[in-house]
């Protein structure tokens, strides 16, 4: 299935979960925010939530910043 | 001799008036050494995409767990925008302290107040401890205070320019007339026009890259705290004003000479 990450697109295994996506892509996927298709998903839903085709994730971090 | 009152923005109280951007440094461990050597008790940090290809190290490593954290919303361009990113940082658990920033002019990128002002109006009604980022207007200042905001945080010069307080007259009406904490933001580029700020009777002064950017930035970021410390102060001892006529320091009389003229 295709999905779009960072306005990239990505094709990825059927079924997976967000966790696995923000483990699979993130160095410190524990300060790594996640937003699906506008939705904000806290930690402890990234488990239980799978990604479908077309969906449009945004994965965010802290930087540098004044 | 000198009793100064914390600083105190929503309730929280600091006895650093410096507020610190993390922003530019060349490497982690300039910022760390800053956020030590200013004694900064609040810094300013940014959310962007995750940069897939480019593993990037991780800004909160550096930055001491007592230090709060203000996340700025650069990068929106609307209140809409501004909501987002701020709402973005708030389930990071990182706390809901958000620094208000909304540019969408990219020549000399100035905050767009009217902008500011309905982010601030959203966010504030969610909880979120609000410090807008304004050119200095007193009614916005004024609309700010009625939206909710934690303090008002004035620029003193285009951001990152180094210029000083350029629009010094204009933060003084709102240290005059506005009832918050005014936090004087963006072009300070040196201890001495930190102090001034300070001096004319800012609450508190942020400053990024002109530290970041210095061949020292510790050393720099030392400088500045020292100067918004003495600036302060300079402005509790009631600064006598400045006057256009000359007036001597040492007595007009008794001189050591007859018939003086």
């Amino acid at each position: 299935m295709n999905v779009i990450i960072n306005g990239s697109p990505k094709h990825l295994n059927e079924g997976v979960h967000l966790e696995d996506i923000v483990r699979d892509l993130c160095k410190n996927p524990a300060h790594v925010i996640v937003e699906l298709n506008g939705a904000i998903i806290s930690g402890p839903e990234r488990s239980a939530t799978q990604v479908k085709d077309g969906d449009r994730l945004e994965l965010v971090a802290f930087v540098g910043g004044g | 001799m000198f009793n100064d009152m914390p600083l105190v923005i929503a309730g929280k109280t600091f006895n650093s008036r410096f507020l610190l951007g993390t922003g530019k440094f060349k490497n982690k461990s300039d910022l760390a050494e800053s956020i030590v050597s200013s004694g900064t008790q609040i810094v300013t940090v940014a959310l962007r995409r995750v940069d897939l290809e480019r593993h990037e190290d991780n800004v909160l490593e550096h930055i001491p767990k007592n230090v709060t954290l203000l996340t700025n919303t650069s990068g929106a361009r609307n209140a809409q925008e501004a909501v987002r990113i701020a709402r973005l940082a708030r389930a990071s658990g990182c706390g809901n302290w958000v620094k208000i920033e909304v540019i969408n002019d990219s020549k000399y990128l100035l905050p767009d107040n009217q902008e500011t002002i309905k982010a601030t109006e959203i966010l504030a009604a969610e909880g979120f401890v609000v410090l807008p980022y304004v050119s200095p207007d007193l009614y916005t200042a004024r609309a700010l205070v009625k939206a909710g905001a934690a303090t008002v945080m004035p620029l003193g010069s285009f951001i990152g320019s180094n210029q000083g307080l350029k629009t010094k007259e204009l933060i003084q009406v709102l240290i005059n007339e506005i009832d918050l904490p005014i936090v004087v933001d963006a072009g300070i580029g040196a201890p001495s026009q930190a102090a001034e700020a300070m001096e004319m009777g800012a609450a508190a002064v942020l400053a990024n890259t002109a530290v970041a950017t210095a061949e020292q930035p510790a050393v720099l970021a030392r400088a500045f705290a020292l100067a918004i410390e003495a600036g302060r102060m300079a402005y509790l001892s009631g600064l006598p004003r400045q006057t256009s006529a000359a007036d001597a320091s040492s007595p007009l009389t008794g001189f050591l000479y007859d018939n003086a003229q």
